[in-house]
């Protein structure tokens, strides 16, 4: 069975920052990474594969250096990597994304086989749109699966599958026919640590590598910052929420006198709080 | 054992495990480099200065497209105490030449580069991926390394260990000694962010132009070590590092002693409105010639920090590491073409072509000095402090004449420290630099 699965070379997070004065997103220097539910999915399609045979692609759209993702995503087992690269994609939304997106699986389904089964991560780290998915399988016709927890159970043969989502209040049961899209929730399984192996192919891969003529795209139009409606008209930092630290002096250190001095400071601090907790321990 | 088979191994990316898989690839051995970082340079720390000549001789047009900073043209030594510096600076025009002698780095993406290039002569780099162990056959030869990957055997003809200061795979596996205290350095070292217009015109530089820092006294607190502050294109780096075994027997901390640096008022203003957005630290082998292990033994080659390769006191390592690291591969390539086996005795011809190069003879040349900085602590307390007053005094006017401040100068001097005191000092230290 071939699987792919749409990951997306992401800023990490942990270490962006956004320029005090103009607002924009502080690129320079800051390391690059696999969006992490992404590797949700990863873990989760080449688990399949081992389970029942076939092929892991990996497709991205991104630039030239998005490369290094994909090689990655080979060191952990993926079999091939497919890297959507073009200038005309630059500046796309999740609109125009998902347009790209489709027409590259339908190529790769053309070249290496119609997958059953297209995984992405629950929504990427920096757009937090959790769009793309969606829109790939709107395209392409697939049944969506989203914020998968586990797959029960697969059945190429008869082509079906039952998944766990979670849902707020629970746990939906669902299933459906292939070939479907999958996102994959965060935290249901570990990326695994690639044999030596594939270590190997990984640094001797031959990448692919499409510019959006050779996806087959012809309307350019759809493509890029053209094809993308999303006006982004203000970008800000958002302002620290967390307080600091207070140092609470006192002269005595018994533990009653400690207490007590700690609570009429977070009295002093919130007043509500006293009248609440009074009421509280009066009783009914 | 089941294994891919190569003509050599080369554990770690650094700047002499690159110059050695570069070198052999480029002569089309079949080479394996290892990395245990997530990318080359995710585990190296440096000032950082890069000495072209070193790098010229293994890629000559490296100023193409290599990551470059600043080119120096500016040189400040300085003997500080807690208030003042006195300092010796030599700034040439000649320094802006076409293919300039020295230039600031920043060394993530420097070694992303000059991994790059080893990639692109032919080797296969597989990072993330740490040696835990030497193979060796039953005669005690060198012949793969065992990886924490499954399936994680290699081998080779040779392997090259450019695995840095703490190299544990040599340590582990016998072939030299854990690193001792009195010979290692922890250096601390920060990244000061600051439009490059404010860095020109702080340190009066035009375009690519560059200045470097190096200092020393009170503000090691005795220790053996020194400070620096070096110029990048949009950003300062700023550290200082100190002799491990002289941090252990004081209670000040690396952090500590670099926030002291930084608040110095010479320093301070260079500092000021930067932003600080790095915090790094390595540690640095000054055990100079004597504290060098083994370099080489049955299918094995020690490079760079691993081999204690740093001349401490012209601040030079990675121009050792990176020459170490082409003769350790001109050296194997040279067998291999004669068909000779990589022997212990066979590649002693590694020693014997380095002891032809600066990088031995310069170590022998300075094999006293870090004992003598090791037992004569004066030079980074009471001297500088001396030299200090001495020049505050012959500057300052004050109606005492002259011949009475020279008188002043030498009084203080012999006070601070007994004339025999003095010239034991000068003679020891003019023994150990010869």
């Amino acid at each position: 069975m071939h699987i792919v699965v749409c990951m997306k070379q992401v800023p990490d997070s942990a270490q962006i920052r956004v320029h005090p004065v103009t607002n924009t997103i502080m690129r320079q220097g800051v390391p690059t990474i696999i969006n992490p539910y992404d590797l949700f999915a990863l873990e989760e399609a080449l688990r399949l594969r081992d389970r029942l045979g076939g092929e892991v692609t990996v497709l991205t759209m991104g630039p030239p250096m998005a490369e290094e993702s994909l090689r990655k995503a080979l060191t952990f087992g993926a079999d091939r990597a497919v890297l959507l690269t073009d200038r005309f994609f630059a500046g796309s939304d999740t609109l125009a994304t998902s347009f790209a997106l489709a027409a590259a699986l339908a190529k790769i389904g053309q070249e290496f086989g119609v997958p059953p089964i297209v995984f992405t991560g629950k929504q990427t780290i920096d757009g937090d749109t959790a769009q793309v998915g969606p829109g790939i399988a709107k395209r392409l016709g697939l049944n969506q699966l989203t914020y998968v927890a586990k797959i029960a159970d697969l059945d190429p043969t008869a082509g079906t599958i039952t998944v766990e989502r979670r849902a707020e209040g629970g746990v939906q049961v669902l299933s459906t026919r292939l070939p479907v899209l999958v996102t994959m929730l965060e935290g249901v399984n570990e990326i695994r640590r690639g044999s030596l192996d594939d270590a190997y192919r990984a640094a001797r891969a031959t990448i692919v590598k499409w510019t959006a003529a050779d996806a087959g795209i012809t309307d350019l139009g759809k493509c890029g910052l053209r094809g993308s409606p999303t006006i982004v008209k203000k970008v800000f930092a958002p302002q620290a929420r967390a307080e600091k630290v207070r140092q609470v002096p006192t002269a005595d250190v018994s533990t009653e006198a400690l207490a007590a001095s700690v609570m009429a400071e977070i009295f002093k601090c919130q007043p509500a709080l006293e009248g609440e907790l009074m009421r509280f321990s009066a009783g009914p | 054992m089941i294994g891919e088979r190569f003509d050599a191994i080369v554990v770690g990316a650094g700047p002499s495990g690159n110059a050695a898989a570069y070198t052999m690839a480029k002569e089309g051995l079949k080479v394996l480099q290892l990395e245990r970082g997530e990318y080359p340079g995710s585990k190296n720390v440096q000032g950082a200065i890069l000495y072209a000549d070193a790098l010229e001789k293994i890629i000559p047009d490296f100023r193409e497209d290599a990551p470059l900073e600043r080119h120096v043209i500016e040189q400040r030594l300085w003997t500080m105490d807690d208030t003042s510096y006195v300092g010796m600076h030599y700034r040439s025009e000649d320094f802006n030449e076409e293919k300039p002698n020295r230039y600031t780095i920043i060394r993530a993406q420097f070694d992303k580069w000059f991994s790059g290039k080893v990639r692109e002569a032919g080797a296969v780099l597989l990072c993330e991926t740490t040696v835990t162990e030497l193979l060796r056959d039953t005669q005690g030869r060198v012949i793969g390394v065992r990886t924490d990957r499954d399936g994680g055997t290699a081998f080779a003809d040779v392997v090259i260990l450019g695995e840095g200061v703490n190299g544990l795979v040599g340590q582990r596996s016998g072939l030299r000694p854990e690193l001792k205290p009195d010979s290692v350095a922890l250096a601390v070292k920060e990244m000061h962010f600051l439009p490059r217009e404010v860095i020109e015109s702080r340190f009066n530089l035009k375009g690519n132009e560059g200045v470097v820092i190096e200092a020393m006294g009170t503000i090691t607190d005795g220790m053996t070590g020194t400070a620096f502050l070096y110029t990048n294109q949009e950003s300062i780096s700023v550290g200082i590092g100190c002799i491990v075994s002289d941090l252990v027997d004081s209670d000040r901390t690396p952090y500590g002693l670099l926030e002291a640096f930084k608040r110095h008022p010479s320093v301070r203003p260079l500092l000021e409105n930067s932003e600080c957005k790095e915090y790094a630290a390595h540690l640095i082998p000054e055990g100079g010639f004597n504290a060098m292990p083994d370099l080489y033994g049955d299918g094995w080659i020690v490079v760079g920090d691993a081999g204690q390769f740093v001349n401490a006191v012209h601040r030079e390592g990675s121009n050792l590491a990176m020459t170490t690291g082409r003769i350790a591969g001109e050296t194997v390539v040279w067998l291999k073409r004669r068909r000779e086996e990589l022997s212990k005795a066979n590649l002693a011809e590694y020693q014997r072509r380095l002891e032809d190069t600066f990088v031995m003879k310069d170590l022998k040349k300075y094999r006293k000095i870090p004992a003598f900085l090791h037992n004569n602590k004066h030079v980074f307390g009471l001297y500088p402090k001396l030299i200090s007053a001495a020049a505050q005094t012959w500057f300052r006017v004050d109606g005492v004449d002259k011949r009475t401040k020279e008188k002043q100068i030498f009084k203080a001097l012999r006070q601070g420290r007994t004339l025999p005191g003095l010239i034991g000092d000068a003679v020891k230290l003019a023994r150990s630099w010869r």
